[in-house]
């Protein structure tokens, strides 16, 4: 859903007051963040792309709420974004990042070794997944680059793809040349991203000009992935069937690592600054970017009086297996570290694993009847 | 000037990286849009900031549509026509049976100048209704409006049309304010218009800050209704149950002069000129503005293999009972004018007057087993 009236020269006619969206029923970050005093500042500015306020906040004015999450309600629409509109941006982010300042530094931790442990009990995590994205710098982010922008991200990402080797050969399907079929079944595999029907996506414009430029790159054996101009320039994919988190999250790290050193090569590199580490379209993905989770049998547990409890104890957020917009069946959950800034990818993947570990000890317990108050964790 | 927004970043690149890929599409845009076009205009834009991205996103959007040929581009101002002519002439000339740059558009409101219409069979003829939509001079269309535009028009409108007595008196209802219940009523009783979801409206930016600004406001008998900010800056209507076309249309003439003048008063006139007549949004509403129409059952003609024929000749459109988006339900059909440019009111409702009376008379045929070969008319 575009937007014309992010660049509409006449809304400086009208007061700030007049043009002051209305937030009553909303509630998001942005939604809690904005101030008239706020808006009044940072209305007439735009980023030297062409990036201005109410372009960050269209998705958050237009999607009050969501029934299972918070959301931010607000997107960059490239990297400067952040800094042009920290007035709103800072406090969306320490809002949404436990207290993150803005003048904290973010670590970067990719080594897997570090890893402790890891690999998970296959009779109840059915399988095992790590995400993050990573911004091309130079260009604009999805809610606000152009199709030519996009195009060449995308043909950057097929070279830098294409010369992978070993464990991580594969192969680029743009969408535009997908039939249905094809399309489904990656959908059903949990492969693809979704065809563009959430609103919090149609209404920060990431879905213009769909599929063009759109696709997915994927080895041979289906357990690394990368989704080219969805919400963000790349979403890197580790996954497999099973509990082996281990195995995942060091094919993760060594495969980013590598894409990052082909795109170095073609004097390209990705967004990222100290203070807010990786930088991406939503101030939610800030940091590490990384969501790493399983989809865990949780049956007895998720009707436990204190499910909510453990998961916020553990830094952990539970999901449906359709994704962020879909509720869970079958008592079949989708859980993964809430935190994305502020500690670094061992960090939380450590938690994930610790974390569904626990969980799925008290899911035994829970099964033979047995409580599982001595095992409520401390606050992580 | 360079244009700001969107694209900013795009004018870097050269006008092939940019040009949308349309070869999936059938719309009057993906017709019309050539390369030497794109390359010329996309670096111009309208005094309040509009481009021609912004015009054909839509049509790039949505590559067609199953049940009409849809246009594919919009106007975000008056002076899109104007600064754009170069998409838009041809665009309006292969919508409008072919339409000169060069040719007069005629407006006729007298309701006198209408013969018959007073007298559609109301066993055929559920119920009957015109409408047309206007645009108040100087402020940005729906696609590009800012919210303090919109707040203002809706303020505008409201004003104006308090001051309507008599039968046409009535009461304005924000969609802010209005409850689920009363909201679905109103749809349910065609008065309302649909909660965004089609994704012609979506994609043009039409949906954005919903339901600020946005109303409905009707007369007590809810036989004369306004639309405020959907589609338009002001859609009119006037229906009512039955067949009695002529009451509707001198109800639909009389308000719609009324409201003018109401207007005028308060130093705002609608936007119009002697070529396109009333300007709005899609190029497909340009000349009248106008689409008058009856729900009609014709379950024997619609399964008739020249029922499409018939409608061709007498330059009528049929739709399904919900509106642009849906199908024909129980062999009753929406059945109004196709032609909105180049014939005046009058004469487009007495097209409506006297095919739908003929084709009434091809049902009341065919439900004898008769046949309607000697009724087919001539092409208008």
């Amino acid at each position: 859903m575009p937007f014309g009236n992010t660049h509409n020269n006449y809304k400086l006619n009208f007061s700030a007051e007049e043009e002051f969206p209305d937030l009553t029923k909303h509630n998001n970050h942005m939604a809690k963040a904005l101030t008239l005093d706020i808006y009044k500042k940072l209305r007439d500015k735009q980023t030297p792309s062409g990036f201005t306020l109410d372009d960050c906040i269209q998705t958050g004015v237009d999607n009050p709420g969501h029934p299972f999450i918070m959301t931010v309600g607000c997107v960059a629409g490239d990297g400067e974004s952040y800094d042009v509109f920290k007035d709103l941006f800072d406090p969306v982010i320490q809002d949404r990042h436990n207290g993150y300042k803005p003048t904290d530094k973010h670590k970067t931790d990719m080594n897997h070794e570090n890893l402790k442990g890891g690999d998970l009990d296959g009779n109840y995590v059915l399988s095992s997944r790590v995400r993050t994205g990573r911004s091309i710098q130079g260009y604009t982010l999805p809610p606000h680059c152009s199709r030519g922008e996009r195009r060449a991200i995308e043909k950057l990402s097929i070279e830098a793809l294409t010369t992978l080797d070993g464990e991580f050969k594969g192969k680029y399907y743009p969408l535009k040349e997908m039939t249905d079929a094809e399309q489904d079944q990656l959908i059903n595999d949990h492969f693809l991203f979704d065809k563009p029907v959430s609103p919090l996506l149609l209404a920060s414009g990431m879905a213009r000009d769909w599929p063009d430029a759109r696709g997915i790159w994927h080895n041979d054996n289906k357990t690394f992935l990368v989704w080219v101009n969805e919400e963000d320039h790349l979403r890197v994919i580790s996954m497999q069937l099973g509990g082996n988190m281990k195995e995942v999250f060091r094919r993760f790290c060594v495969g980013l690592q590598k894409i990052e050193d082909i795109f170095k090569k073609h004097n390209k590199s990705f967004m990222w600054n100290e203070h807010l580490g990786y930088v991406l379209t939503c101030p939610s993905n800030l940091g590490t970017g990384l969501r790493g989770g399983v989809h865990v049998k949780l049956p007895n547990l998720c009707k436990h009086a204190k499910f909510e409890e453990v998961l916020t104890r553990l830094r952990l957020q539970k999901r449906g297996t359709g994704g962020v917009d879909t509720e869970a069946k079958g008592g079949v959950y989708d859980v993964s570290n809430a935190d994305r800034l502020g500690f670094s990818e061992v960090e939380q993947v450590q938690m994930v694993v610790d974390g569904v570990k626990l969980m799925i000890e008290m899911e035994k317990k829970l099964e033979k009847k047995e409580a599982i108050d001595d095992m409520m964790p401390a606050q992580k | 000037r360079m244009p700001r927004g969107r694209g900013m970043a795009s004018l870097a690149l050269y006008s092939d990286q940019e040009l949308p890929d349309l070869s999936k599409h059938n719309n009057h845009m993906a017709k019309v849009l050539t390369r030497e076009m794109y390359a010329k205009l996309r670096e111009k834009q309208t005094t309040s900031g509009f481009t021609l991205d912004d015009i054909i996103q839509t049509g790039v959007d949505n590559p067609g549509h199953p049940f009409i040929m849809t246009v594919g581009c919009v106007a975000g101002d008056e002076e899109t026509y104007e600064v754009f002519k170069d998409l838009l002439d041809p665009v309006i000339q292969d919508r409008h049976g072919g339409y000169k740059p060069t040719d007069k558009h005629k407006t006729d409101l007298n309701p006198d100048n209408l013969k018959g219409g007073d007298d559609l069979d109301p066993n055929y003829v559920l119920s009957s209704r015109v409408r047309t939509g206007r645009s108040i001079r100087g402020f940005c269309l729906p696609p590009h409006c800012s919210r303090g535009e919109r707040r203002a028009i809706e303020k505008l409108a409201v004003e104006g049309l308090g001051a309507l007595d008599g039968d046409l008196k009535g009461k304005y209802y924000a969609l802010k304010n209005m409850t689920e219940e009363e909201q679905q009523q109103l749809i349910d009783d065609h008065f309302l218009f649909d909660k965004p979801v089609s994704p012609l409206l979506l994609a043009s930016g039409m949906g954005r800050d919903w339901p600020d600004a946005r109303g409905i406001w009707h007369n007590d008998n809810k036989t004369f209704l306004v639309w405020i900010n959907e589609e338009d800056h002001l859609r009119v209507i006037s229906m009512q149950k039955g067949g009695n076309m002529k009451e509707v249309f001198k109800r639909f003439c009389t308000g719609l002069t009324k409201i003018e003048s109401l207007f005028k008063t308060k130093g705002h006139e609608f936007m119009w000129n002697e070529h396109l007549g009333y300007i709005l949004t899609c190029p497909s509403n340009l000349g009248t503005g106008l689409r008058g129409g009856v729900h009609v059952k014709l379950p024997h003609l619609s399964k008739h293999e020249k029922f499409g024929e018939a409608l061709k000749k007498l330059r009528l459109q049929k739709r399904g009972t919900g509106g642009v988006d849906t199908a024909a339900v129980g062999g009753i059909f929406d059945i109004s004018n196709a032609d909105r440019l180049g014939f005046s009111e009058v004469e487009l409702v007495q097209m409506v007057v006297d095919g739908v009376k003929l084709l009434i008379e091809m049902e009341k045929r065919l439900e004898k087993g008769q046949s309607i070969d000697d009724l087919m008319p001539a092409q208008k």
